[in-house]
């Protein structure tokens, strides 16, 4: 047979696009076949996050474990599609486009830092992905395909400042680690100080790699406060405790802090260098409630070997369960349809207590906890049920502006 | 009055931490020209080496002062043997295998303990000056500084394996047609350099963050350290550390931290502009 040039390019041009299409009529083959609703997973299991993002994955399967038992969400069962981030913000980037353009997954829940979200946010809104950031954080972002189950400062700062000036004094001294959520969490303390008539002697920022708070120590010591508020971040800043104790101030000044404990130092730490630390999250593994109680008991019985389960894992589950209860109330998986059924005011009780969906800044209405460190354990001492987003509230409104995609920076 | 003692005292914890931390290195770099870019994770070594023991109920100055330093003394003969031997002479893929090194140190670090923070309680309490508070371990580690200065100064100075050691970094053509076997001399100091490295892990175990990552914290100033000394192990380390260590307090005390940190890094790129060999370079040339 001989083959002119016009039929040799006709059957290559057929050849190729018959392989091109090939994968995607065998996809579509085998999805009908079992066509689970999916849901993407993007969370840090290595790295410097990794023990943040550990329990997170564990309370994310168990969500989807225990949705599956019920008969999964609309007759479907539900395909859990997870990738480890690896600390690094390039595979953030790299695994959205993935789950979005590759896996077209129904819903993503994941992102731990500020940054991590900042640079996966864009492409879901892009791609119409609806996406859950389950993780407490500065607060302020605002889009619609966005939910932000996690607390923002208004719901702990706010109540952590108070009860500190309460049991210590008016007059504090601020220590923070030198980025974004350290820079702003700082400005909460002193505008919730001033809030409360307190006084702020000082601020001071610390790089991530500090790791000698000798002349701190002594500077703090010369200004005399009463208090001492702590938002230093990572494994070098957790030098300042074993030094102020070393130094024996521990006990001398009290500490308040907002990051202390959210991974595991109570338990790291001697118990010298961190009883009497208090701190405020949306959750504590030591809550006894029934819902909690058996939510700890599921994730160490299928883990044993899990990190503290902190309020970054408690609002990874409630997240998940939320946007369930969503598509329930939607009776589809369509985007827009969820979002809808979202913003109706849906309810979940969790194990951190009732959790609402705020319809206009798509934050939490949730209850938070003050807790004290007693003996490398936190020990409960207050609960605030309902606390609102009430900082995004204050310039976000997305019933107002639904086309609003931004992250504002909430000036005080 | 009571504020100048404590920032004095603070002064002497910046520099004898900062040599204690340099010590090793600059025998590892001072005398061998190997890059180590593995400085940070041999302290961090020295560091798990005293929590894990000191947990498992090695009384906790056992811990410290013999474990850490043999174990991470015998972690750097074994890297020697196998790695470091293979790169005398070659600065830039000496640097490249030391940072692989670094970085699988890391890894199985934290695949064994995990990415979690570790702790020992640190022994000794605090003392008060006037109404001010500092603690004793600021004391000890100056202590510690001092005794390992007189231990290297004594070695290398007044017995025959120093002798032998710095004719060896001198010139080792020479020393080999003496009849000495370089390649036992450049083993055993790697392994002291590595071992002293060690012990100022463990040294700071009790005040620091230990993860599997600090070493990262420390490396570039150790680095820094050495460079602004020059040639000369002990006198330039010494003064470098005096220099950075003093700079690095004063100015975080009286400013904020971050200039603090901007400030040493200053003074150290003025210091080498100015004096390319170091300190020791122009100051205590020929000394050990």
């Amino acid at each position: 047979m001989t083959l002119s040039r016009r039929r040799f390019l006709q059957r290559s041009a057929i050849a190729t696009s018959t392989l091109i299409a090939a994968p995607a009529v065998f996809r579509s083959g085998a999805l009908a076949a079992e066509n689970p609703i999916t849901v993407g997973s993007l969370h840090d299991q290595s790295g410097p996050i990794g023990t943040s993002g550990t329990p997170m994955v564990y309370a994310l399967q168990l969500a989807v474990d225990e949705i599956n038992a019920g008969g999964g969400l609309l007759g479907r069962p539900l395909k859990v599609i997870h990738y480890d981030t690896q600390s690094n913000i390039q595979m953030y980037s790299q695994y959205a486009q993935q789950l979005a353009v590759k896996d077209k997954v129904d819903v993503v829940h994941g992102g731990i830092t500020s940054a991590s979200r900042e640079a996966i946010r864009p492409t879901f809104d892009r791609f119409k992905v609806l996406y859950f950031y389950n993780t407490l954080y500065e607060g302020g972002v605002c889009d619609r395909n966005t939910f932000c189950t996690g607390t923002t400062p208004a719901q702990t700062v706010e109540k952590l400042v108070p009860s500190a000036i309460k049991k210590s004094g008016k007059k504090a001294y601020i220590i923070a680690a030198d980025y974004n959520y350290g820079q702003i969490t700082a400005k909460w303390m002193t505008k919730y100080m001033k809030d409360n008539g307190g006084e702020i002697l000082s601020t001071d920022f610390f790089p991530l790699d500090v790791t000698n708070f000798g002349s701190t120590i002594s500077k703090i010591q010369a200004a005399k406060p009463d208090l001492i508020l702590s938002a230093l971040v990572g494994g070098n800043h957790t030098a300042f405790y074993r030094q102020w104790t070393a130094a024996g101030m521990k006990g001398k000044i009290p500490i308040a802090s907002t990051t202390f404990g959210l991974v595991n130092e109570p338990s790291t730490l001697d118990a010298a260098e961190s009883d009497a630390v208090i701190g405020a999250y949306g959750y504590f593994e030591e809550l006894t409630t029934p819902a909690s109680k058996s939510f700890v008991e599921k994730i160490k019985k299928a883990h044993p070997d899990t990190p503290y389960i902190s309020e970054l894992a408690a609002c990874t589950y409630e997240g998940v369960m939320l946007w369930a209860e969503g598509v329930k109330k939607a009776g589809s998986i369509d985007r827009m349809k969820v979002i809808e059924a979202l913003e109706s005011g849906l309810v979940f009780d969790g194990p951190s207590g009732k959790v609402s969906l705020d319809k206009p800044t798509h934050h939490t209405v949730r209850n938070a906890f003050l807790a004290e460190v007693k003996d490398r354990k936190w020990s409960v001492l207050e609960t605030y049920t309902d606390a609102k987003p009430a900082d995004t509230a204050s310039v976000c409104d997305l019933v107002k502006n639904p086309n609003d995609v931004k992250q504002y920076i909430i000036n005080l | 009055m009571a504020i100048y003692v404590i920032l004095a005292l603070d002064v002497l914890n910046g520099i004898s931490s900062l040599f204690l931390l340099c010590l090793g290195l600059a025998i590892i770099f001072g005398m061998m020209k190997i890059i180590n870019l593995a400085h940070g994770e041999f302290i961090m070594l020295g560091a798990y080496a005293t929590v894990i023991s000191a947990n498992a109920g090695v009384n906790i100055w056992i811990a410290m002062l013999v474990v850490a330093p043999v174990f991470v003394g015998i972690v750097g003969l074994v890297i020697e043997r196998c790695l470091i031997r293979f790169l005398y002479g070659r600065l830039v893929d000496s640097m490249l295998a030391t940072w692989g090194l670094s970085l699988l140190i890391i890894g199985i670090i934290t695949t064994i303990y995990g990415n979690t923070q570790q702790g020992v309680p640190t022994p000794l309490g605090g003392f008060s000056i006037g109404s001010y508070q500092s603690s004793y371990y600021t004391l000890f580690l100056a202590l510690m500084a001092a005794v390992m200065m007189a231990i290297v100064y004594g070695v290398m100075r007044f017995t025959r394996f120093g002798l032998v050691a710095r004719a060896t970094m001198q010139n080792p053509a020479m020393a080999a047609t003496l009849g000495v076997n370089p390649a036992r001399v450049y083993m055993s100091t790697f392994a002291l350099g590595a071992a002293v490295t060690g012990l100022a892990g463990g040294l700071l175990a009790p005040v620091s963050g230990i993860t599997p990552g600090m070493g990262g914290a420390y490396v570039a100033k150790a680095f820094m350290t050495v460079v602004g000394g020059g040639a000369a192990i002990l006198s330039g380390t010494m003064s470098a550390a005096s220099l950075f260590g003093s700079v690095n307090q004063v100015a975080a005390y009286f400013t904020t931290p971050v200039y603090g940190e901007v400030i040493v890094f200053t003074t150290a790129i003025v210091l080498i502009r100015l004096l390319p060999q170091g300190i020791s370079g122009r100051f205590f040339k020929g000394n050990l």
